[in-house]
């Protein structure tokens, strides 16, 4: 049996971060996560990790550098303005192929924003952020739950493909409290051995060399093409998506994190007042739902995006769905969150678009 | 054929210096004269003394001393630029009782890792970082570095380096030796068999206060850059000794009391 609390989302996934063996937190505060910092430096530091307070994000991303390349396991947390402060290291460590967890608490921009939630750093977070031909492999929670579950997740995915994960959440995922239940989680049955780590060179091997530099274009090409394949191998295998009553829906909504549990509730509206509405929620926004978002393009008339941004997965969706419906798309910025009713409205919007086109045809 | 002649007239001669299992095999990049090539050298010989290859850990930097790994016979990693102590200090933290060293150039520590740098010696993280001070951004070709001299002539201060333009060299040793987290700071230079046996004592206690676990210690490595300086090798030590040292004087600046 796991264990049953009620805990703000930052606090939940500082937990989580604890049981699942995290060694060691090296981060800068900044609201709306800086919980996740205060927690692991009480709670972390009493159960013996690691827990520094860096003189930037800067700084802590490049620690998390040398201590993932020591072996351990190992993790940062930001939000937005701090996440741009890392970019630099984190398509480092991509490149490197250094496992590690980076949380992004999503707070609106741009600029100093505001610390609101928002989901505007979706391009960042998906399409690498940083420079040159990297991906993470993006998780994003839709409870105070998966705050924690996706941080066990996340490690193991990061050990698996030695690549940096983040979890994408918002402000008010990390804000907000709810129950969450711990699951069991032994991470010496979860942490690999790390035989590549720069450890101390025993005269039994070569010196491991930890680097992202290689100045011949036909090897530094051949990097890039074995990451490559990595995420093809990621996306083969670990894209993950959830769906409420896609099966007999006519339109449907498509909407991550906290926003997908809005949508879930526009759904059930829109089913009390007899309109087929279904919802399709990526769960990794990095490997995208692409097929799945494909294959409902088949049978449904239209598809409404909804977004705390101006746009940025809708994108995604209208390449998953290569134009075989139409798809629509509503956000909100600023820090301002849509509710259930207004996203009812939209869809009520698009629905008379489509059925206007289709008689008009 | 001249190689072979050579060997077999070696063996005439008693081995009284070896290169050391601390360095690989590779040839160094750098240029003739530079003292990049020498202080690997040295750095490699402590370890070696030491007997501490198998738990030694190196950080190279972004500038000419990013190969460091092809020459350095230890487990390293290369951070991104200005960020070596901050990636070293976090394999430290991971990996306590390893000796672990930064390897940084002007331009890395003290212009864009300025901070890393402060707030590595403030935290009196319990490493070793290396310094090379030659005033110059050599890999990219000879641009003012923050310890460019006054007067001096790179391709970023064509007339010179003024104060009213790019302000004064940063006497970042001193800096750092102000910080109460170093227990060790101290200059030094390799351009001649003299200094290079100072250096080599500096590194040596360096690591044995690593050991005891004192703190930060921090040796600067004055050294000349003949190819971004446009001076012979000879030439690059004597205008060294005559410009670099009256600004970046030799010797201890912090010693354990």
């Amino acid at each position: 049996m796991g264990d049953l609390r009620l805990m703000k989302g930052n606090e939940a996934l500082a937990e989580a971060a604890i049981r699942a063996g995290c060694q060691a937190y090296f981060g800068y505060p900044i609201t709306p996560q800086s919980e996740i910092l205060e927690y692991l430096a009480d709670e972390g530091r009493k159960r013996g990790m690691i827990v520094l307070q860096a003189e930037s994000e800067v700084a802590s991303i490049n620690m998390v550098y040398g201590a993932s390349g020591a072996g351990a396991r190992v993790m940062t947390s930001s939000s937005s303005p701090g996440i741009s402060l890392m970019q630099e290291g984190i398509s480092y460590i991509a490149a490197a192929e250094l496992p590690c967890l980076v949380v992004n608490v999503n707070r609106g921009g741009p600029g100093l924003g505001t610390i609101q939630p928002s989901q505007g750093d979706y391009f960042q977070a998906t399409k690498g952020g940083g420079h040159g031909d990297y991906r993470l492999i993006v998780l994003a929670p839709s409870s105070v739950q998966e705050m924690a579950d996706f941080v066990y997740d996340a490690f193991d995915l990061a050990d698996k493909y030695r690549n940096p994960v983040m979890i994408l959440a918002d402000g008010a995922l990390g804000q907000m409290m709810e129950k969450v239940e711990f699951r069991d989680y032994n991470p010496a049955d979860h942490i690999p051995p790390k035989p590549w780590a720069t450890t101390g060179k025993p005269p039994t091997r070569e010196a491991n060399v930890i680097t992202s530099l290689h100045i011949q274009p036909e090897k530094m090409e051949q990097i890039n093409l074995r990451l490559q394949e990595k995420y093809r191998q990621v996306t083969a295998e670990e894209t993950r998506f959830e769906t409420v009553q896609t099966g007999d829906a006519e339109f449907v909504l498509v909407a991550y994190g906290l926003v997908a549990r809005i949508a879930h509730r526009a759904v059930e509206l829109a089913r009390s007042e007899g309109i087929r509405a279904g919802l399709l929620r990526p769960v990794t926004l990095y490997p995208f739902p692409a097929k799945p978002l494909r294959d409902l393009a088949q049978r449904v008339h239209g598809m409404l995006v909804v977004e705390m941004n101006a746009g940025q997965m809708v994108e995604d969706v209208r390449l998953s769905v290569e134009g075989r419906v139409p798809v629509a798309f509503h956000g909100r910025m600023g820090g301002i969150v849509p509710s259930p009713e207004e996203i009812l409205a939209k869809l009520k919007n698009m629905m008379t678009t489509v059925e206007q086109h289709a008689e008009a045809r | 054929m001249e190689n072979v002649l050579l060997e077999e007239e070696l063996e005439q001669f008693e081995c009284v210096y070896e290169k050391p299992d601390t360095l690989k095999e590779a040839r160094f990049h750098y240029c003739p004269g530079c003292g990049h090539s020498t202080v690997h050298h040295v750095l490699m010989e402590v370890v070696e003394e030491m007997g501490i290859q198998s738990e030694t850990i190196g950080v190279a930097p972004v500038g000419c001393a990013v190969f460091a790994y092809n020459y350095m016979n230890v487990d390293m990693q290369e951070a991104a630029h200005g960020r070596a102590s901050a990636a070293a200090l976090a394999i430290k933290r991971i990996l306590p009782d390893r000796y672990v060293y930064a390897y940084q150039g002007d331009g890395d520590l003290a212009a864009i890792g300025t901070a890393e740098t402060i707030h590595t010696c403030n935290r009196g993280e319990n490493i070793l970082i290396v310094f090379i001070n030659n005033a110059i951004y050599g890999m990219t070709g000879g641009q003012m570095a923050p310890t460019t001299l006054l007067g001096m002539k790179t391709s970023t201060s064509p007339t010179g380096r003024t104060v009213e333009t790019a302000g004064y060299p940063l006497k970042i040793t001193e800096v750092v030796a102000t910080l109460p987290g170093t227990y060790y700071v101290t200059r030094q230079s390799v351009h001649t068999p003299n200094a290079v046996r100072q250096l080599k004592k500096a590194l040596t206690k360096s690591f044995q206060y690593q050991k005891e676990k004192r703190g930060t210690c921090f040796v600067e490595i004055v050294s000349n850059c003949p190819s971004g300086w446009k001076m012979t090798p000879v030439q690059a030590n004597e205008w060294m000794e005559k410009n670099m040292f009256p600004v970046y004087p030799p010797g201890d600046i912090k010693i354990p009391k």
